[in-house]
């Protein structure tokens, strides 16, 4: 119990306490008045537009390959040039879009979930089932995530699917670390005590009482989140564990494009800009959230 | 303090056998039997049923789980952390053998982003809101956002294929050593410089700074003196950390480099499909991370007097 206190204690200091501060009145409003955030927003949004909408927009079959046209520069038909197998790399980087971020954002959504029921649960009930979760995540996140992505994808073997499953069975461990200590002070607010002594079952007081005080933080941990993932997937796909070729995954054409570094630099340096790029928006973005949803956060860059 | 370190260290337990078993589970993931697998490693023709038996009772293989995991990490406190499938040498051997090479990179890198990280943090907290200030912000930002290959790769573009000033990859002279130190390096210059400016920033604003400029002392004493040391300690124990997680950076760096570290040793295992230096890494960083946390936690209770006072409140209070 005395331990359960203490990380309370710790999630208040670093929250701050709760009262504190009353809920921003509009905050896209306030968001879109922060000239980062509003960056942020556009580099992502279009390059989600980008992913959704890669059929109507890439000039070429991101497939098609042709013999004659290999590690060719830009022209009027192939406005960034071509790889090694003559395929056109503005069709390649745009479908790798969908690649690159889809599996990144899927993989957020999913960990984000399973972390927040994680922790609200492992914080509601607490007891022998909460020191047992708290353990796993104690574990999971004493190593650096890479090397544990690394070696999971490693021992499953290459290819998206394992990429997604390492994803996911690690990094949830952060979100119900937060969650719980949310949780934790939440429990121990007026009107949730008032609530539990009306006799309010237990599902109720989480989802009605517990769970909306999760939201704002839980937004912010996962826009900042989102961004490692993308870093996460291409750098499996840098060592040749992600997406398997011809697929047009960013960090799986940096690989592929190991050979071409000194005929065709381009092919390395566009994917590379595209993912610096997402990540770039992603981070902006979360840290705009953090100061309009969650001003209690303090600013970390 | 002494009951503080030895609690500290009592807790590290359980993480650490956490860690023995991450790694002993990721030895069922791995697809296929590995009975299978190393006898077939081990002779050319596929192996007949009678061997396998005979190996998996010989390895414990039939033994139950929880047996099996026991005798894993006995071998663990011996030091032993398996054989590599594809050198057949211990696997401890096979990474402490190639240490020496990684730390090359990695002490000049951690040195060098030190150094860049607390002199630029510091001018950007006295120069606030100047060109310095919003310049390393923006660079700071667009660090944290490129991959580390990305950089290095680029870095290779400019200094070696274009300017022709560096060699590739490979390990050699000094020259060998320049692109992957600032590699890593520049990974981490980021989050330490944000850092130390908003320490330096706190500091500055408090009372004893503002006490030593009302009394007139040169602004170098109030800064080098009082300001910088102050300012310094949380910085002291990330740094720390940052050591620790050049554990992923060299992974990368040693990839591109080509530079015959662990991490490249690693890598080529994961396509070697040697599982047990997959799992001996594992062990080993996860062990690293682990006990470099504990020295930091010291090290911050050490330098900071109201953390140390805090600990020995909070042990009265138990």
């Amino acid at each position: 119990m005395a331990g359960e206190l203490a990380a309370a204690g710790a999630v208040g200091d670093r929250y701050g306490p709760v009262e504190d501060v009353a809920p921003p009145r509009k905050p896209l409003r306030q968001l879109l008045s922060d000239p980062l955030a509003v960056t942020g927003l556009l580099l992502v949004g279009s390059l989600v537009l980008a992913a959704v909408f890669a059929p109507v927009l890439a000039p070429h079959d991101p497939a098609a390959v042709d013999a004659t046209l290999r590690l060719a520069g830009p022209s009027g038909e192939h406005l960034l040039g071509t790889d090694e197998l003559g395929r056109d790399l503005l069709s390649r980087l745009l479908f790798g879009a969908r690649w690159s971020l889809g599996i990144a954002g899927l993989a957020t959504l999913v960990v984000m979930v399973v972390g927040v029921l994680v922790g609200i649960v492992s914080g509601f009930y607490g007891g022998f089932l909460d020191t047992m979760v708290m353990r796993v995540v104690d574990v999971l996140l004493a190593f650096p995530s890479l090397v544990l992505y690394l070696a999971v994808v490693g021992t499953l073997g290459p290819g998206v699917v394992n990429v997604f499953l390492a994803l996911v069975a690690i990094s949830w461990a952060e979100y119900a670390r937060v969650v719980r200590g949310l949780v934790l002070s939440a429990r121990e607010r007026d009107f949730v005590r008032a609530s539990l002594a009306l006799g309010a079952s237990d599902r109720r007081l989480m989802i009605r009482h517990i769970a909306p005080n999760v939201v704002s933080p839980v937004v912010v941990l996962a826009s900042l989140h989102a961004g490692r993932m993308v870093l996460a997937l291409a750098a499996l796909g840098f060592f040749g564990l992600g997406a398997q070729p011809p697929t047009p995954e960013w960090g799986t054409m940096i690989n592929q494009s190991r050979l071409f570094l000194q005929s065709a630099p381009m092919l390395m340096v566009l994917p590379g800009l595209a993912i610096s790029l997402a990540v770039l928006g992603l981070n902006v973005l979360g840290d705009g959230l953090r100061d309009v949803l969650d001003p209690r956060i303090g600013r970390s860059r | 303090m002494r009951s503080y370190v030895g609690r500290r260290a009592l807790s590290l337990i359980p993480v650490l056998l956490g860690i023995s078993l991450v790694a002993f589970l990721l030895s069922s993931l791995s697809p296929g039997d590995p009975a299978k697998l190393i006898l077939g490693r081990q002779q050319d023709e596929p192996p007949t049923p009678r061997q396998l038996a005979e190996f998996r009772e010989a390895n414990g293989l039939n033994d139950p789980i929880l047996v099996q995991y026991a005798t894993f990490v006995v071998g663990l406190l011996r030091g032993d952390l398996g054989t590599s499938f594809r050198t057949g040498g211990p696997v401890l051997d096979e990474l402490t053998a190639r240490i020496p090479a990684t730390l090359q990179i990695t002490l000049p890198a951690f040195a060098l982003a030190v150094v860049l990280a607390v002199l630029i943090g510091v001018l950007s907290a006295l120069r606030r809101n100047t060109f310095i200030d919003h310049g390393s912000r923006v660079a700071a930002l667009l660090g944290d956002s490129m991959p580390t290959f990305v950089l290095a790769y680029l870095l290779i573009i400019v200094l070696s294929v274009n300017l022709d000033l560096l060699p590739v990859a490979g390990r050699g002279g000094l020259e060998h050593l320049v692109l992957p130190v600032l590699t890593l390096a520049l990974t981490t210059v980021a989050s330490l410089m944000r850092l130390t400016r908003s320490s330096m920033l706190e500091v500055l604003g408090e009372d004893y700074v503002r006490t030593a400029r009302a009394m007139g002392l040169p602004w170098h004493s109030i800064i080098f003196q009082h300001a910088l040391r102050n300012a310094l300690i949380p910085v002291v124990t990330v740094a720390g950390l940052v050591l620790a997680g050049f554990v992923t950076g060299t992974v990368i760096v040693e990839t591109v480099f080509a530079w015959p570290g662990v991490g490249r040793f690693v890598v080529d295992s994961i396509f070697d499909r040697d599982y047990p230096v997959i799992q001996g890494f594992v062990v080993f960083t996860g062990t690293v991370f682990v006990l470099v946390n504990l020295l930091v936690d010291l090290l911050y209770v050490r330098l900071d007097p109201r953390v140390r006072l805090s600990a020995s409140r909070e042990r009265h209070g138990r």
